[in-house]
This record gives structure tokens, sequence and C-alpha cells, in this order.
């Protein structure tokens, strides 16, 4: 679908509205959206809801051979899709100018910055190592994509926790969950992006833009962080030209951001592991709000199935029996076997027929011819009956072969000899296998060619 | 079957919801579904079956591209993505099941020209996927008021090694199954849209799974009704 266009008269309200400082939705120019994080039963897996814009993150890893210029080093990868359903215009093979903007964003972000520690993933240098593997989806689109998946990266990348493994000498054992508890990653630094949308030529900046005000927005400018006041990446996109105190305000005020986020996503990780180790109920099912109007909970119901197989008699009984069983498969030879007998050609009698000159036409004919000729039907009805469609040949009676109201119709034929040396084979090797008339037939055309 | 007795907090750590051990096998997971919770597509729901979870949005009925417009109905979409990797043939396969059933029910040919979108979202995989899918769907193209002649619902058995019948099966139980089979079946004379099966079972196994599906999908509708009521009761 494609995108619904900004009306004109929005765009200038929303204009005028950030020209006297206010926000539609009433935040201040400084002020983020709720953040909320949620985490599902396996490890790594957790919804991030930035306002409205939700997106779900999943990590997983795997043991590889590494990279040949990196024997020692675990493999990081990072997939953001854009997902059908967070906004009409996201059709697969429409996204990608934005899809690879932000892909390549959340790589530098995570990877870059070195935020794990990718030796500790390696198990036998150069020959095993992890691979970690982050896919993030985003769900609904209301602006700030890139802050809302750098923040469920980094909480799914601390929330994962990977199997164990021990190498002794040459052995390398890996245990499952069940044998020893999985182990998290090593993780130095949390780094976030933060977004500054900015608008009248760069004088005026929005933080954690919506997607009314990502549309009307002069430029955008993205600083990643962590809470150490290190600056992981920073990109300034859309073409505004801003100065550099403008830069260092703006790191200032995401220095701030960030050490909010990472204490909030560190409250969120300390609870999900307490809730985890008390034995008490964890998973999505419990971050549903119970008092929601749109939201339903009904606990586990037995299901009485008691008459079960009396309903499943009476149905039986009552049922038609089963059509014929289709009969086994016929080998002729290896590699040729016939089930059923195939339907008859229901074009009418259609006399000396002639056979299409491609291959798959003559080996399919062949076959049936020689079916046909197995359960005794006669040489000289070879091409009437049953099997693929036949050419007629053009010197007898005039073929009408469509209704178009075109004057002149030149049929073509394929050469005529060929044609007498098949019908001469197939009466003398009427015992032979089928299989081997289409290797002998090819070879005398062409002698006669 | 004997683990689920334990009351370790290791495994009640696998079930995390559904933490009590289910009986003989012949009883539901909890059961949760959320309406209404995206604000881009015009409907969408969370359908949570014990630890599987799925989130559907619908967009529809909406502009077609003219390839795919069909004259005199709906061209309904169904665009599965896997959690983790690319989508393959697995996912392509339960698109065209889930699709051939919303075409069962959906009144296509009052919106011709159009196009009617699912998109389930598999947010965790414990079991029964199929049918939390067909669930999820279902809930989203109500709340996005798409009009369907009934509704429908997914549901999940698995037929465990010694013969018993196991209704809305986790993963473990479907691993170790002779055969899981999965029926989607409508609202109003409960018979069958869809049938999916896997493994090795008699006609008479089918008849009677078909019967104890048929048996779990009152409950299912009563939950259906139950939560729209729910949700409609403040106008």
């Amino acid at each position: 679908m494609k995108e619904t266009p900004l009306s004109n008269c929005e765009r200038r309200f929303l204009l005028r509205a950030i020209e006297e400082k206010k926000r539609l939705d009433g935040r201040q120019t400084y002020d983020y959206r709720n953040i909320r994080i949620s985490f599902g039963t396996d490890y790594g897996c957790c919804i991030v809801e930035l306002g409205k814009t939700r997106v779900l993150g999943q990590v997983s890893c795997e043991l590889v051979s590494p990279k040949l210029n990196r024997a020692t080093e675990g493999i990081l990868f990072f997939n953001l899709e854009l997902s059908q359903m967070a906004a009409p215009a996201f059709e697969p093979g429409r996204q990608s100018d934005l899809l690879v903007k932000l892909n390549r964003l959340m790589e530098r972000c995570l990877r870059n910055s070195k935020c794990i520690d990718t030796e500790s993933l390696c198990v036998v240098a150069g020959e095993k190592v992890w691979q970690i593997r982050v896919d993030l989806h985003l769900l609904n689109h209301d602006g700030n994509i890139i802050d809302a998946a750098s923040i469920a990266a980094i909480v799914a990348l601390c929330h994962f926790r990977r199997p164990d493994v021990s190498v002794q000498g040459d052995e390398v054992t890996l245990y499952t969950p069940e044998e020893r508890d999985p182990v998290p990653l090593s993780i130095h630094h949390m780094p976030i992006c933060v977004s500054f949308a900015f608008f009248q030529q760069g004088t005026y900046l929005l933080v954690d833009p919506n997607e009314r005000e990502e549309r009307v927005m002069d430029g955008l400018l993205v600083i990643a962080m962590n809470k150490h006041r290190e600056i992981c990446t920073i990109q300034s996109s859309g073409g505004i030209m801003l100065l550099k105190d403008q830069v260092l305000r703006c790191s200032k005020i995401a220095g701030v951001k960030v050490a909010e986020i990472t204490e909030l996503i560190l409250k969120a990780l300390e609870n999900d592991q307490k809730v985890r180790k008390e034995g008490g109920k964890f998973g999505f099912a419990e971050s549903i709000a119970n008092q929601r109007i749109t939201a339903f909970k009904m606990e586990k119901a037995p299901i009485d199935t008691s008459d079960v197989e009396e309903k499943a008699e009476e149905i039986i009984a009552e049922a038609e029996p089963p059509s014929e069983v289709v009969s086994t498969p016929v080998l002729w030879t290896p590699g040729t076997a016939q089930i059923g007998e195939g339907v008859e050609n229901s074009w009418g009698d259609l006399e000396d027929s002639e056979k299409e000159d491609d291959e798959g036409g003559g080996d399919q004919a062949i076959i049936l011819d020689g079916i046909k000729m197995d359960t005794g039907v006669e040489v000289s009805d070879i091409g009437s009956q049953g099997g693929p469609k036949h050419w007629k040949n053009g010197a007898d009676a005039p073929i009408i072969l469509s209704d178009s109201e075109e004057e002149e119709m030149i049929i073509l034929e394929p050469d005529k000899n060929p044609k007498k040396i098949r019908t001469q084979t197939t009466s003398a090797k009427q015992e032979k296998a089928p299989s081997k008339k289409p290797v002998k037939r090819r070879k005398k055309k062409r002698a006669a060619n | 079957m004997e683990e689920e007795t334990h009351t370790d907090a290791k495994i009640r750590a696998e079930n995390g919801t559904g933490s009590s051990p289910r009986g003989p096998g012949r009883s539901l997971r909890h059961f949760a579904c959320e309406q209404n919770l995206l604000s881009r597509p015009d409907g969408s729901a969370s359908f949570l079956q014990g630890d599987t979870s799925v989130l559907a949005g619908v967009y529809g009925p909406a502009e077609v591209k003219v390839s795919k417009e069909i004259f005199n109905k709906a061209t309904l979409e169904v665009i599965l993505r896997p959690k983790i990797g690319l989508p393959g043939v697995a996912e392509k396969s339960r698109e065209r099941l889930i699709r051939n059933t919303c075409e069962a029910v959906v009144l296509g040919t009052l919106h011709p020209r159009t196009s009617i979108t699912v998109v389930p979202q598999v947010v965790s995989d414990a079991g029964s996927l199929l049918a939390c899918c067909l669930n999820a769907a279902c809930m989203a193209l109500v709340d996005a008021g798409v009009p369907m002649r009934a509704l429908f619902c997914g549901v999940a058995c698995a037929l465990d090694s010694d013969g018993t019948l196991v209704l809305d099966p986790t993963s473990k139980q479907e691993k170790e199954a002779r055969a899981v089979l999965t029926f989607a079946l409508d609202s109003v004379e409960r018979k069958l849209l869809m049938s999916s099966t896997k493994g090795l079972y008699s006609d008479t196994e089918l008849q009677q799974y078909l019967a104890a599906a048929q048996a779990a999908s009152r409950h299912v509708f009563r939950f259906y009704r139950e939560s729209l009521q729910r949700r409609y009761s403040k106008s």
C-alpha cells in the first residue's frame, strides 16, 4: 500500500506548533515517551515499547566455524526487520532505503562499539565459535524506530543465556540447559541510540520524535552513547548544517537520557531475574494488564472427551466407504514406472498423427506407446489414442486449428522422413523395453537429417 | 507425562505461566488475548496459549496492486515471518493454510478489488503454533471489523506413543508425539475448515481427534465470546 501523504494543513499545523514550542502529545522538548520492557519465557526474548512504537527482539546462538581472518573471535549478526504490520507502507521489497539505513546504524552502534566481548565467544580457536544472532522485528511504527530497536537489542543481549561449553584437551562438551545452567554473554557496556529531530533550519530540536514529527522534520541526528558518556556512534542525516556547539549540546542531553534509560533497563532485567529465581510466573502472559478492557484471560480448562469414541464410530458407520485405493505402481525398467492408466484422448478421431519433434514430447509419447503396446493395442493406432497431443500431417485433410479470423495461416511441418523411420521401428521393436527407444530414435533422426 | 507432576523449580521455570501440571492431557492451556494493541494496523490481536504467543495485525479492506486484484472479491494475503532467520518453505506452507481458512470465512464479495492483509508474527513458540496463529488471526480480523460469516479457531492435538490424546500440546509433547494434528473449525456448526497433520494415525483415530477438537473448540469460542463481551461492555 502506498504511504498516505501528509496533508499540507497538517504539516503547517505541526510546524507552527513546534515554532511555539508545543508538541502534539504534550511532551516537553527533551522528554522521552514511556518506555516499557517485557520479557518472554525463553531467554533472549523481549518486547520494548517506546510510546506506541513496538519492537520485538530475539537473540539466538549457534556453533559455527569462525571467519578466516578472525579465528579467535565469535561472530555477531544483527538483523532488523520492518514487519508488514508496522505500517501499511512496509511491503516486501518497498522498504529498502529505510531498512538499509537502520540496519547499518544498528551495526555501527553495536558491533563497532565492541560492546560484546567476542573473544569470550570462542570455543576452539580456528574451529568452533559462537555465532550470536540478534533478530529485531518492528511491530508498530510510531516514530523513532532506531531508539526502540537499539534498546531492544541491548536488552535482549543482556537477557540472553547461551549453553555452557567445556573444553578438555580435544574434547568439547556442549551442555543442554537441563544439565548445566546457561551462561550470560559478557557485555562491556550498553550503547543506546538517542535521536534528535531538527526544525527551522537546525535552530530548534526535539528529542524522540514521533511519526508525525519525523515526517515534517528537516534533519535527524542520532547519537549512540553508553552510561559512561562515551560516544559509540554519531550520525547526522537530512542535510541540515549543525554548528559545533549544537552537537555538543545534543551529546550532553544524550548523556542524561542514556543514563535514565540504562537505569530503567537494569531495573527491568533485575526484576525479571528475581521473578525467575523465586519461581513466580513470568513471560508475556504476565505482562498483559489485567484491568484493560481489551484484554481477557482464561485459566486452563479441562475438556470432556469421554464421548469422543462413540461419536467417531457413528461418523465412520454413516460415512461412505473410501474410494478405491490407487493401484500399485508398475515398474517397467529402472527409472520408468506407471501409476494408473491415464486419460483417453478426448480430442476426437485423429488420423495419421505426426509426433512432435521435440525431446519432451517424444519421450512422453514413447513411454505411453510402450505401455499401449504391452497392453495389446494395435501398432497402427499408436498415435491416435491416449497421451499427449499430436500434430497432424498437413498433407491430409485441412485441419481447423483455431477460430481465428486470420487470412493466411501457415502450418509448419517437421520433416517427413523421421516419421517413416519411426513407424518402422515401432513395429520391429515391440518386445524391447520402451526406455531404450528414445535413444535409438533420436540417433536415427540425426542420421537422416 | 510423569515429569509434569514434579514441582521442581526448574520445570516450573520452563512452563512460565502453566505452572501447575496438566492432567491426563485433555485440557487446554491458559489462554489470554489482547485486542487493539497496535496503533497502525486496522486490527490487531495478541493471542497466548500457555507460553506460545502470536501477535497478528490486519490491514483491510485496503488498496490492492492491479496485478493481484480480483474483480469480484477481496484478495486475502497472509504474511508470516518467523522470529529467527529468513522465511522458508515451512512459513509459506503455513501462510497458505491460514489463508485458505480465512478465505473460507471472510465475506470477500462485499469488498471487491480490495486487499485484506493478515500479518501474524510469532512472538514465542512453545507448541501448537499453527493453532495459535489461527486464533490470533481470527481475533485480529474481528478487531479490524472485516465482515465474516463465522468465526474460526485452531485446535492442535498430539498423539503420543501409547496412543493417548493430548490437546494443545507443548513443544516437548509435540516432539515426542507419534502424530500431531491441527484443525481449524468454524463457529456456526463446528465444521472442519482446514486440517494439517503430521505423523501416523488410523482413520478411526482421525475421526476421534476431530470429535475431540470439536469439543475443545466449544471452549475456545466461549473464550472469544467472553472476551468480546468484556470489550464491548462499555459503549
